[in-house]
């Protein structure tokens, strides 16, 4: 029964949140609107998103969200590099990172930090959904880049939405 | 002070935003031109996003509007990447990088 009528208790918080920042206003009027917008959404689109969301560890969540903003900083400024000093000479590769993790948010997740991060984008994940095509874009140690996005990015979000 | 900080934010925004496009004329292939707008450009949106809101925030009420629009690009730039990507892997464009075997799909 509760799970029919608040089926994504995480959601609602959320939602209601960035209803607030829409309107950009902190008033107990909005509030209320963003909680009811924030219970209705969730319930109307459940077929849409079936399966519940668990966080298990909120710090590591915080934590590797932390560690990947900074990488957007990092790839940015590798990147910009890349493209102004030396584009004739990048070596680009498609690289098969094979999945350890199953949910539908987790693969979701890490294949957008993937895209945000260091030189690659994830292009297309595999029928069976247990390996993610990446594309990156100056590499020259493969087996590096797939340790690194695995224990960088996808262990943590292992850690939090699975376990 | 802040003015010269401001300032230095919206040219950074400026010269990544522009190394990003820049990328798009520079690289050689469909799939490493993909990374131009989802990272290079990131980064610039960011300056510029956090210099509007800190230049807005100032006097009345703070502006938040920068956060959500950060929040949007950070979901919806990857997607769309991801999809060009695998619009072009179904179509074979060349590709400078060795292509991975097609597999079978039912």
């Amino acid at each position: 029964m509760i799970q029919r009528l608040l089926p994504h208790p995480l959601l609602t918080p959320i939602l209601a949140l960035v209803w607030m920042l829409l309107a950009n206003e902190f008033s107990a009027g909005h509030a209320v609107l963003g909680l009811v917008l924030g219970w209705a959404i969730p319930v109307f689109t459940l077929r849409f998103w079936p399966e519940p969301t668990r966080i298990h560890r909120p710090l590591t969540l915080l934590r590797f969200i932390v560690v990947v903003l900074f990488d957007i900083l990092i790839a940015n400024l590798a990147v910009a590099k890349l493209i102004v000093s030396r584009p004739r000479r990048l070596q680009p590769a498609f690289v098969e990172i094979p999945l350890a993790v199953r949910s539908d948010l987790a693969i979701s997740l890490l294949a957008n930090t993937i895209s945000l991060t260091p030189g690659t984008v994830s292009a297309e994940l595999s029928p069976e959904r247990d390996r993610l095509l990446v594309h990156a874009l100056h590499v020259t140690d493969t087996e590096a880049l797939v340790a690194t996005i695995k224990s960088r990015y996808e262990a943590p979000l292992k850690e939090v939405f699975e376990e | 002070m802040l003015e010269y900080l401001l300032a230095f934010l919206i040219i950074a925004g400026g010269a990544f935003t522009f190394i990003g496009s820049l990328g798009l004329a520079r690289l050689r292939d469909f799939y490493s031109r993909l990374h131009g707008p989802t990272k290079a450009t990131t980064l610039g949106v960011g300056c510029v996003l956090i210099a509007s809101a800190v230049y807005f925030s100032r006097g009345e009420a703070a502006s938040f509007h920068e956060i959500l629009i950060t929040l949007f690009l950070f979901i919806t730039a990857p997607v769309s990447a991801h999809l060009m990507a695998k619009a072009a892997l179904h179509l074979k464009l060349a590709s400078l990088a060795e292509r991975p075997e097609p597999r079978e799909r039912d």
